[in-house]
């Protein structure tokens, strides 16, 4: 397992600042989630991890800088889920997940029996079968995120990123996306960050939460700590009522204006 | 898997192709002899085979020393204005866009006006003819520019203001091309010969050099055949997953550009063929750069021998420029293309 380290990570574009200072330990095998609102930082920050973006401070992956690493080395300890992928079309699902073996592949070389192998592994692992000889352009929503994540899941990496892995998914594809993502995590002891809108479901999933605003970490802890309406009014500007249920669960949810009279 | 399967048996078809072309080619002619002869006179040549095919020795330096380096010139042509068109596609990720995108064609079509003005008795008899070598380096110094100027932006933007940047080039290249021309009208017949492309007056000596660059660039290229399927995704999730994007950017660029100077310097702009044979290439074996780049080299090098044909037996003795048969069959298709895309959409 893999531990992530942030040490005043710092993120710029040409006009704007979009994280100014963020320090954080992700222990390995935790799943971090960031949240906050639009705008807060936090894709810039996955973005930064996954070398997409640069960034100033460090980012230690087990003690050591990620920027002292070779693009390849990188990805092949950071995997990453973007908000909205592309999915090219005319390639086949299985080919799509082949990708994923791109930093285990010399630059002009090819792939070896191993990763053939090792993404059918993953296809049939995911349950994916149906989908490795289908144009990635036919499929439906939750299909494209599971493929995505069988990508991610091919490189092998023990740190995964997932930017909004939710975002384009029903409910029940939701809760299908994150289970799976939390059964390969036990499986392989992947570390993971997240970021997530869905403030239930960020709490129920992830071990701790970290909420930036305007680029600064206003808010860490367990979900229970996080999660409370006063401190989602001031930054989300969110009118919600937080109830804890019996088993532990934090329940978000947004109230009518009226409501609080 | 996806790569295996029928998937084979296409690069031994495209070989065939090829190789019935380059027979072909060299069968027609408007002078010469017999059409069937040819083939027994080839079989004849090889070491240890002997074969009675009736040709006269002026007959085969017809086949060999005419029409031999004119069908080999069309096949280097045409593959590697094929394989550095689909491989500009795949770094831009637009599959609009042609070997000529960044500047290489107006470039390389200024260098030669300027060439054919200073000389207006023609270069050709000279003991090393200038034109070709003027043109290759304008076509170079075109990119060049584009290079320069279109590199400032960061990310996906780095793409869209290198082609603006093209587009800028090519069209100040351009003007100053038509200025010069508006300035000695006598030569404009001259130019537009250049221009609309020619493999008549192909030599082995332009065979010969031609060579080293289109195996250069045609071996670069096919070995970054994979990573153009990863650049697929687009260049955050490409960097993502350890490809360094502006690197593989700049040698398939500089790679495709060497290739396509170097065949316009000796052949003029021979117009579509980079667009319409690796869409015609992508119709039939699929998306992925793994075969559409070989196939691609393969078929556009059998697709200009065979665009070459009608030209030289048509409308003798006058000859048709190889431009403009390969516009005539170009144009129609891309617009064909351009509504089946619309339609699956």
């Amino acid at each position: 397992m893999t531990s992530l380290a942030f040490d005043q990570v710092r993120v710029d574009y040409a006009k704007r600042t979009a994280v100014a200072s963020f320090t954080d330990t992700v222990k390995p095998g935790e799943w971090l989630c960031i949240i906050g609102p639009n705008g807060a930082g936090k894709s810039s920050l996955l973005r930064a991890i996954a070398g997409v973006v640069p960034h100033s401070g460090r980012i230690l992956v087990d003690g050591s800088p990620l920027t002292a690493r070779s693009s390849r080395r990188r990805a092949q300890l950071v995997a990453y889920v973007p908000q909205s992928p592309v999915l090219p079309s005319g390639m086949m699902g299985a080919e799509y997940v082949l990708l994923g073996r791109n930093p285990f592949v010399t630059h002009f070389g090819r792939e070896s029996e191993l990763d053939h192998s090792m993404v059918d592994d993953v296809i049939e692992r995911l349950d994916l079968a149906g989908l490795a000889t289908r144009d990635v352009d036919t499929l439906s929503g939750g299909e494209r995120q599971r493929l995505v994540i069988a990508r991610a899941i091919a490189q092998e990496a023990p740190i995964l990123l997932l930017d909004e892995p939710t975002a384009a998914l029903d409910i029940g594809h939701q809760q299908q996306a994150l289970e799976l993502v939390d059964t390969l995590r036990l499986e392989h002891g992947l570390t993971v960050v997240s970021s997530m809108h869905d403030l239930t479901l960020a709490g129920i999933y992830s071990d701790r939460l970290v909420l930036i605003h305007e680029g600064h970490t206003v808010a860490s802890g367990i979900a229970r700590e996080v999660l409370n309406a006063s401190v989602l009014a001031e930054f989300y500007g969110a009118n919600v009522r937080v109830h804890h249920e019996d088993d532990g669960t934090i329940v978000v949810v947004p109230s009518k204006r009226e409501a609080l009279k | 898997m996806s790569m295996r399967g029928a998937s084979q048996w296409w690069i031994p078809a495209a070989v065939v192709a090829l190789a019935c072309s380059l027979l072909l080619g060299v069968m027609i002619g408007p002078a010469g002899p017999t059409w069937w002869r040819v083939p027994l006179e080839l079989l004849n040549r090889l070491p240890l085979l002997s074969i009675d095919s009736g040709l006269t020795e002026t007959q085969w330096a017809i086949v060999w020393q005419i029409r031999a380096p004119r069908v080999v010139l069309a096949a280097l042509v045409g593959s590697t204005l094929s394989i550095a068109g689909a491989s500009y596609q795949g770094v831009f990720r637009n599959p609009l866009v042609d070997p000529y995108l960044l500047g290489v064609a107006a470039g390389a079509g200024l260098g030669a006006t300027i060439v054919i003005t200073v000389n207006r008795s023609g270069t050709s008899s000279w003991i090393i003819d200038p034109l070709p070598l003027i043109a290759f380096s304008g076509g170079l110094i075109a990119v060049l520019v584009t290079y320069l100027v279109g590199t400032t932006g960061k990310g996906e933007r780095s793409s869209i203001s290198l082609v603006l940047a093209g587009v800028a080039v090519t069209s100040l290249a351009t003007a100053a091309q038509t200025f010069l021309l508006q300035r000695n009208s006598d030569v404009i017949r001259q130019v537009y010969s250049w221009i609309l492309g020619r493999l008549s007056s192909a030599t082995w000596s332009d065979v010969r050099l031609v060579l080293p660059y289109v195996v250069l660039s045609t071996v670069v290229l096919l070995l970054h055949r994979r990573l153009l399927d990863v650049l697929r995704v687009g260049d955050e999730e490409a960097t993502a997953l350890g490809v360094n994007v502006s690197r593989v950017r700049l040698v398939v660029v500089i790679a495709a550009t060497l290739g396509t100077a170097s065949v316009v310097a000796v052949s003029g702009l021979i117009g579509f063929v980079g667009i319409i044979v690796p869409h015609a290439v992508r119709l039939v074996v699929g998306t992925s750069y793994r075969l559409v780049l070989p196939i691609s080299l393969l078929f556009g090098a059998a697709f200009l021998i065979l665009a070459d044909i009608p030209g030289r037996v048509l409308d003798n003795p006058a000859e048709t420029p190889i431009g403009v048969v390969t516009a005539f069959l170009g144009a129609p298709f891309f617009l064909l293309i351009l509504r089946t895309r619309k339609n699956e959409r």
